[in-house]
């Protein structure tokens, strides 16, 4: 029997509240208030995992975010991979299995790898799966090391809150420092939140000694947090302040106790004060990383909190004073204990009942599966079920860092501490070097002080105060036995030499090539040690070879906790129609066009859909179709400059365009490529509707807003997106007139009245309606506009009165064919990133235009005069073929190579010709009507004949038909 | 996340703007621009490392400014409304 739970004491439990769970098929007993962690050990669980890479045996080290070894994969409701035990809380029915191990911990089947630990050291995988190809033994590699395993199965029953908060104080740490600043804030007016990751506050006050302004330090905490309380300000435990970005935005994950999921913050606060503590180093000595020994802090942390004495005889070793206080208290509480320091000199007085060894230091711990003893540096030999350790102290400036502050090297701390100050952070506590409490509230006191307030009542320690004396204790090149420096990652002094043989000094390249302070715990032990050794190898200072670069996050943090609400359907909401659950009752099949939701066709699904598409096509031509097309861009411009500023924007002259009627043109970017298509109305003299294409309507919105703001001025133009206030209802075919006189727009359809081209206003139901007669399918075509709320009444009668006339309902898909039997473009479709205007067949306005337009002087480069520039084509292939594939390269052979000449941008069979039709964008096509060339997809070669981009209804008849 | 102060709703978060190029690009106008002076207007930017002068637009208003940032230290110098008026 070694570690146990005593009968009394244990600030942390609640011992009227016994709990079970389950760890790696064993029940394990404890109490609320207990970790996984505290929770093993009072079971004397001394194997919780295996290794990353050999599959050793590794035990519980820490008693906080620092832990290496025992991170566990949490299953259930609440199921996360790669919990640390060491934070995660005991609950009753918790399910917890360790992780890397088959069939678990204590048995692993991998663990024969550790016989081979000598042949594979750093780099060996890599160096030897080189040939014939890495990826193909990476599987196999990567399912014998590693970490937790992710369920797949589970999914999330809920989202993570997000939320924004601002405060004038943020304090990050609840121990002495961060509530003698939070304290000393709040006194002084400031609006304070704190955030602890641990669930109770206090910090090292919970377990170390300390009385504060006369009173033991549990009371001191319990008054602060009470009045922090009673001040409204925020308190968070179980929050960790994960990172720091640009401008002070300070990211916090918060756990729940209860099933929910844990909470993001996103804190705006005026100053920060970080009080982050430090975290004890590990000692190098051969085997160090047997389950059983342990941090010497976290043996006093589970001791004084959670009742857990972690062994019967155990051998602390240590190379500073805090040790002292750990061998003390281990020894009260009933351990054998004996205290070996690698100082000879200067150390504190022997506490009493412990045996103390000075000048000593542990050479190795011996054992299989958990430490039986330990040899000391002169070759005695002690037993021991428990070894405790204690390295020194590593201040926590890992958000210091976050925020590009500079850290500077304390030779007597061993360590490296905040250097300059960043603006808005200050820094106190151990994490600034500091090691008794009288240190600690000065460096509290200073830092409120930093933030403008000086009146607030300092605390004043007025017990006995803890002494920071230390020797350094690294790891030293050329030591004997296997040395771990990183538990988590299978890292060993050797390695480090090996990476310093091979040449990878350089701090970031000894960290990828070794894996040195990698994955989830970040090397929060590790990175100082092995900086030191490389130091001492390379015969460099610690702070010559300096440290990795700092990044968020500090702890691992759910992926949820990041995306919030934004999962499913949220995660790239849609935009819809305001007619869709019309559509829905009418059986449309929706798909997303460009953000929209929009029906692609009605009725027909899955196999069906392609016989659904050509029906609509085919009904549409014959007599009359409805078609929703609300997603149409409608932008007004508005104002005295408005014709000069459509000029401008577009590519053809629209100034020239009469007040009632309709052009089509292009907008251009600056360097000549056409950006969007579409029909302009002119409403009156000083009012013009841009009718952009439906997924550009933000873009082109965007980019009329800058050039309005850049060039003409907030009195000359006023732009206004009404898209989404109107809906618009296409009528198409030869049979539209007759169907709209039939509904009753109150106004008059003659062809004299209302010509291709033009624009009309009627009223339908007291609602003001507006009659564009434009044609996107080659047929007659009246667009209805209506105020989106009034369209389904509009709608149902245009369906019913359709009924007369065998109306069809058709969806984009249906669209697209007609269009493209017109060779109409859709841009970004039919065109590119380099497609200029005069490749589309649009020469006048280049040639001809005098007035300044954006892109102009792009049409007249070099690259736009190119004889061989790819233009827009019709391609047709032989009688009983299918349609060409989308994106197919037209081909040309050179000198017994093949080239592109230019690609198939769209395709369809057309119901109505009864054949394949297609557009492209060919070498010269313009020029190459009636040429047969050859068309290339994935390796089958097939032939088209070029010709024009319209293939039915050439001369434009059905538009007035 | 960084703070852009909007001179028309003041501090925002940067994911409520786009960046709109360097401040001060003057468009040269017409057919017969030097063809030189026409592609450093497109493409030539100064990459300037500390003070820059840029474009931004807020896209939750719709209005574009100049801001002055330090591209090293990501501090916000200052933020103006085009041509001078409203400026914060």
């Amino acid at each position: 029997m070694t570690a146990s739970r005593l009968t009394t004491g244990g600030s942390a439990i609640d011992r009227s509240r016994p709990i079970r769970f389950n760890f790696d098929g064993t029940t394990v007993q404890g109490f609320a208030g207990d970790t996984i962690a505290s929770a093993l050990l009072a079971n004397d669980v001394a194997v919780v995992g295996r290794s990353f890479k050999y599959h050793r045996p590794r035990g519980i080290w820490g008693a906080g975010v620092e832990e290496p070894n025992a991170l566990v994969d949490v299953g259930g409701p609440q199921a996360t991979p790669n919990t640390r035990a060491t934070t995660e809380p005991a609950r009753d029915g918790l399910v917890a299995k360790s992780v890397n191990a088959t069939p678990n911990a204590l048995a692993d089947r991998n663990a024969f790898l550790d016989r081979f630990s000598r042949f594979i050291p750093a780099a060996f995988y890599y160096k030897t799966f080189m040939w014939p190809d890495w990826h193909m033994f990476e599987p196999r590699i990567r399912a014998m090391a590693g970490l937790g395993k992710v369920d797949t199965d589970w999914t999330s029953p809920g989202t993570a809150d997000q939320i924004n908060h601002h405060c004038d104080v943020l304090v990050v740490g609840a121990g002495p420092a961060g509530l003698a600043a939070a304290r000393m804030a709040a006194g002084a007016g400031l609006s304070v939140t704190l955030v602890d990751d641990q669930r109770n506050p206090g910090g090292s006050l919970g377990h170390r000694a300390g009385e504060i302004d006369g009173k033991p330090a549990a009371v001191w905490i319990e008054e602060t947090v009470a009045e922090l309380a009673a001040g409204g300000h925020l308190i968070l435990p179980s929050t960790t302040a994960f990172g720091i970005y640009d401008h002070n935005l300070v990211g916090l994950n918060q756990r729940h106790l209860d099933r929910r999921r844990d909470t993001l913050w996103r804190v705006r606060p005026r100053q920060i004060v970080l009080a982050t503590g430090a975290i004890e180093r590990p000692l190098p000595f051969a085997n160090n990383d047997l389950p059983g020994i342990l941090s010497a802090d976290a043996a006093l942390a589970y001791l004084r909190r959670h009742a857990v004495l972690v062994g019967r005889r155990i051998v602390v070793a240590t190379n500073n004073d805090s040790a002292y206080e750990v061998a003390s208290a281990l020894a009260e509480a009933g351990a054998d204990v004996t205290l070996v320091d690698i100082r000879r000199d200067g150390t504190p007085d022997t506490p009493a009942k412990v045996r103390l060894v000075k000048g000593r230091a542990l050479a190795a711990a011996n054992g299989k599966l958990r430490v039986g003893g330990v040899t000391l540096d002169d070759g005695t030999r002690l037993d021991a079920d428990c070894v405790l350790v204690s390295g020194g102290c590593t201040p926590t400036i890992h958000l210091f860092g976050q925020a590009k502050g500079k850290l500077t090297w304390s030779e007597a701390r061993a360590a490296f501490l905040p250097g300059d100050p960043v603006d808005g952070i200050s820094v106190a506590g151990a994490a600034a070097g500091a090691v008794s409490l009288s240190e600690v509230f000065a460096g509290s006191e200073k830092a409120v002080a930093s933030l403008g307030q000086t009146k607030a009542a300092v605390p004043r320690s007025t017990g006995p105060e803890a002494t920071g004396g230390m020797a350094a204790a690294w790891p030293l090149p050329g030591s004997k036995g296997r040395i771990w420096i990183d538990y988590q990652n299978d890292v060993t002094v050797k390695d480090i030499e090996l990476a310093a043989r091979e040449n990878f000094v350089s701090v970031e390249h000894l960290k990828r090539y070794t894996t040195l302070g990698m994955a989830t715990d970040q090397g929060k032990t590790s990175n100082l040690p092995g900086l030191a050794l490389m130091a001492g190898i390379t015969g460099r200072t610690v702070p010559e070879v300096g440290t990795t670069t700092y990044r968020p996050p500090f702890t691992p943090v759910p992926l949820a906790s990041f995306a919030g609400a934004r999962v499913g359907e949220l995660m790239a909401p849609v935009r819809r129609l305001p007619l869709e659950n019309v559509h829905r009752s009418s059986g449309a099949v929706f798909q997303e066009y460009g953000g929209w939701l929009r029906p692609a066709h009605y009725g027909g699904r899955d196999a069906d859909a392609e016989r659904a598409i050509q029906d609509e096509a085919l009904r549409a031509r014959k007599s009359v179709a409805l078609f929703d097309g609300s997603t149409l861009g409608k932008i007004e411009v508005i104002g005295p400059k408005a014709a000069e500023f459509v000029d401008f924007l577009y590519y053809n002259t629209m100034s020239t365009l009469k007040p009632g009627r309709c052009r089509y043109g292009f907008m251009l970017s600056e360097n000549g490529v056409v950006f969007d298509d579409g029909v302009l109305v002119r409403l009156d003299e000083h009012r013009f509707v841009v009718s952009c294409s439906s997924s550009h309507v933000t873009a082109v919105h965007a980019r009329l807003e800058e050039w309005r703001q850049d060039r003409f001025g907030r009195d000359a133009v006023y732009i206004h997106n009404a898209t989404s206030e109107m809906a618009t209802l296409t009528v198409s075919g030869p049979n539209a007139r007759k169907l709209l006189e039939a509904v009753g727009l109150g106004l008059s359809l003659d062809d004299a009245a209302l010509p291709h081209m033009t624009v009309g206003h009627g009223s339908y139901a007291g609602n003001e309606v507006r009659v564009t007669r434009v044609s996107f399918t080659g047929d007659r075509s009246y667009e209805i506009s209506i105020r989106a709320d009034r369209a389904e009444p509009l709608w149902a009668q245009l369906r019913q009165a359709g009924q007369a006339f065998e109306a069809v309902l058709i969806g984009l898909e249906a669209l697209m064919i007609l269009r493209a039997e017109k060779g109409f473009i859709v841009i970004g479709k039919d065109t590119d990133g380099t497609t200029l205007p005069h490749d589309l067949g649009s020469e006048g306005p280049r040639t001809k235009r005098q007035t300044e337009y954006v892109g102009r002087r792009s049409l007249f480069t070099e690259e736009a005069s190119r004889n061989n520039r790819m233009q827009l084509v019709g391609l047709t292939v032989p009688q009983g073929e299918a349609p060409l594939p989308t994106g197919a390269h037209g081909i040309k052979r050179e000198n017994g190579k093949l080239h592109s000449q230019g690609f198939v941008t769209s395709s369809y069979q057309s119901p109505t010709l009864g054949r394949p039709i297609a557009l492209g964008l060919i070498e010269r096509g313009a020029t190459r009507h009636g040429e047969t060339i050859e068309i290339q997809h994935l390796g089958k070669v097939r032939k088209a004949m070029i010709a024009a981009p319209c293939a039915f209804d050439p001369a434009g008849d059905r538009l007035n038909a | 996340m960084q703070l852009f102060p909007c001179p028309f709703c003041g501090p925002r978060d940067e994911t409520e703007f786009h960046y709109g190029g360097d401040a001060g690009n003057a468009r040269p106008d017409g057919a017969d621009v030097p063809i030189d002076r026409w592609a450093g207007y497109l493409y030539l930017r100064g990459n300037p490392k500390g003070s820059a002068h840029e474009i931004w637009v807020h896209m939750t208003c719709g209005e574009f400014f100049v801001m002055e940032r330090d591209t090293v230290t990501h501090k916000v110098l200052s933020s103006a409304a085009l041509g001078g008026e409203h400026a914060a």
